[in-house]
């Protein structure tokens, strides 16, 4: 009885929620609409996540003894990760604002990559399938966050030069290889069966390592000057790996609502790079932040 | 009856598609002074992650899904509030007067010309 209304109540809100995001991005494109637009998908936000609490009904059998403790987690979290996120959103100076969008984005990608994470130490994928897209979704999702954070470093004159070294793009290559490759050997596992080499939890653990380590070194010898079409990728990857973790969640919320974000993402980034007068891949992969200001000088 | 859904194959393969044609369509006529707002306002809404966070730190059954899960959680709330503080932040800056929207929306975006 309670599982049928809770799945009846989360269904409606999830479907009103994902419109609401819809439409108010669309009355963001304009500036007139743009400040309704943001009330509207943050309605839709809020009872997207009020009514996800009432999956306390519908838990698999494995984990209600936990019931309690992690429902208190959860609300724990979401207090604790929202209203500090809040305050500090609501003080920072103006002009700081594009490294917040960084930071903000690069949690969005820890999330979702945390997500993809627990999916898979729980080992509760069905399928090679789905264990195929939930590498993928922890993939883009790790990529996205520690590639935010140097973004943000960088915004933030934490860091503040570009760092290059020889044969640095075959370095993040192989890193980039490496974290596929060890995906791969975690599916044949799963499919064949196979004792792996190390334990499967160590196996994972470097494989969300690697992923977090080839985000920072492909940000790292991006200029500053670039940051803000590096940011928004990372906003279109984390949009992509939030809907991957969607299909994986069985919830098509996350899934229209992150596949929206990877495609309009996408589309800003393409604008943006317009607008620098550069191409995407010039920006990624020629190290020409500093060079390109030389040239004009 | 049930109202739960099961979203495999080319059903998801569907949802990505035509929210990946939204998403593309609804951002397409978006002029150039709404960029970082409108990439702000998107980072905004995939903090609906913080969903799949809940759901999966309420469905953990071993001390290192709890862990992970709380994280998951407290990433994605502070990627949903955060973003939208700051979105309300940079559009409120928009609302200002009534004559200078209008003028904004006819000057168009280089890219836009060609």
């Amino acid at each position: 009885m309670y599982p049928t209304i809770a799945h009846l109540i989360t269904g409606a809100a999830d479907l009103i929620a994902a419109f609401l995001f819809m439409y108010g991005l669309k009355r963001m494109s304009s500036p007139v609409s743009a400040p309704s637009g943001i009330r509207l998908a943050g309605y839709g936000m809020l009872l997207a996540v009020t009514a996800s609490f009432l999956n306390v009904f519908t838990v698999d059998a494995a984990a209600k003894p936990h019931l309690w403790i992690n429902l208190a987690l959860a609300i724990v979290a979401l207090l604790l990760g929202a209203s500090a996120a809040w305050f500090k959103g609501r003080s920072v100076a103006m002009t700081e604002m594009p490294q917040m969008v960084a930071i903000y984005n690069g949690l969005g990608g820890g999330a979702a990559g945390a997500i993809a994470a627990v999916e898979l130490f729980g080992n509760k994928t069905h399928g090679t399938g789905q264990l195929v897209v939930t590498l993928l979704g922890g993939l883009i999702g790790a990529i996205s966050m520690s590639g935010s954070v140097i973004a943000w470093a960088k915004l933030d004159e934490v860091l503040k030069k570009p760092m290059r070294f020889p044969g640095q793009r075959l370095v993040n290559a192989l890193v980039l290889i490496a974290s596929l490759a060890i995906g791969g050997y975690i599916v044949v596992i799963a499919q064949t069966g196979a004792t792996p080499l190390l334990p499967i939890a160590s196996v994972l653990w470097i494989f969300f390592g690697t992923t977090l380590l080839f985000g920072i070194l492909m940000t790292l010898p991006i200029g500053g000057a670039d940051m803000p079409v590096v940011i928004s990728i990372y906003n279109a990857a984390t949009g992509l790996a939030v809907g991957l973790d969607g299909y994986v969640m069985q919830e098509p919320a996350l899934m229209i609502a992150g596949m929206v974000v990877g495609a309009a993402g996408t589309l800003l980034t393409l604008l943006m790079a317009k607008a620098m007068n550069r191409s995407v891949s010039n920006v990624l992969f020629s190290n020409f932040g500093e060079a390109s200001t030389k040239k004009l000088s | 009856m049930h109202f739960d859904m099961a979203i495999t194959g080319f059903v998801a393969l569907y949802i990505f598609m035509l929210a990946a044609f939204g998403g593309w369509v609804i951002i397409g006529n978006v002029p150039a002074i709404l960029h970082t707002p409108l990439m702000s306002g998107s980072n905004f809404v995939h903090g609906i992650v913080v969903i799949g966070g809940i759901m999966a730190l309420l469905n953990a059954s071993t001390v290192t899904e709890q862990i992970i899960g709380f994280f998951a959680v407290l990433l994605g709330a502070g990627n949903a509030a955060g973003g939208y503080a700051v979105t309300d932040r940079m559009l409120a800056m928009f609302k200002t007067s009534g004559q200078q929207p209008v003028r904004i929306l006819h000057a168009r975006h280089p890219a836009k010309k060609s």
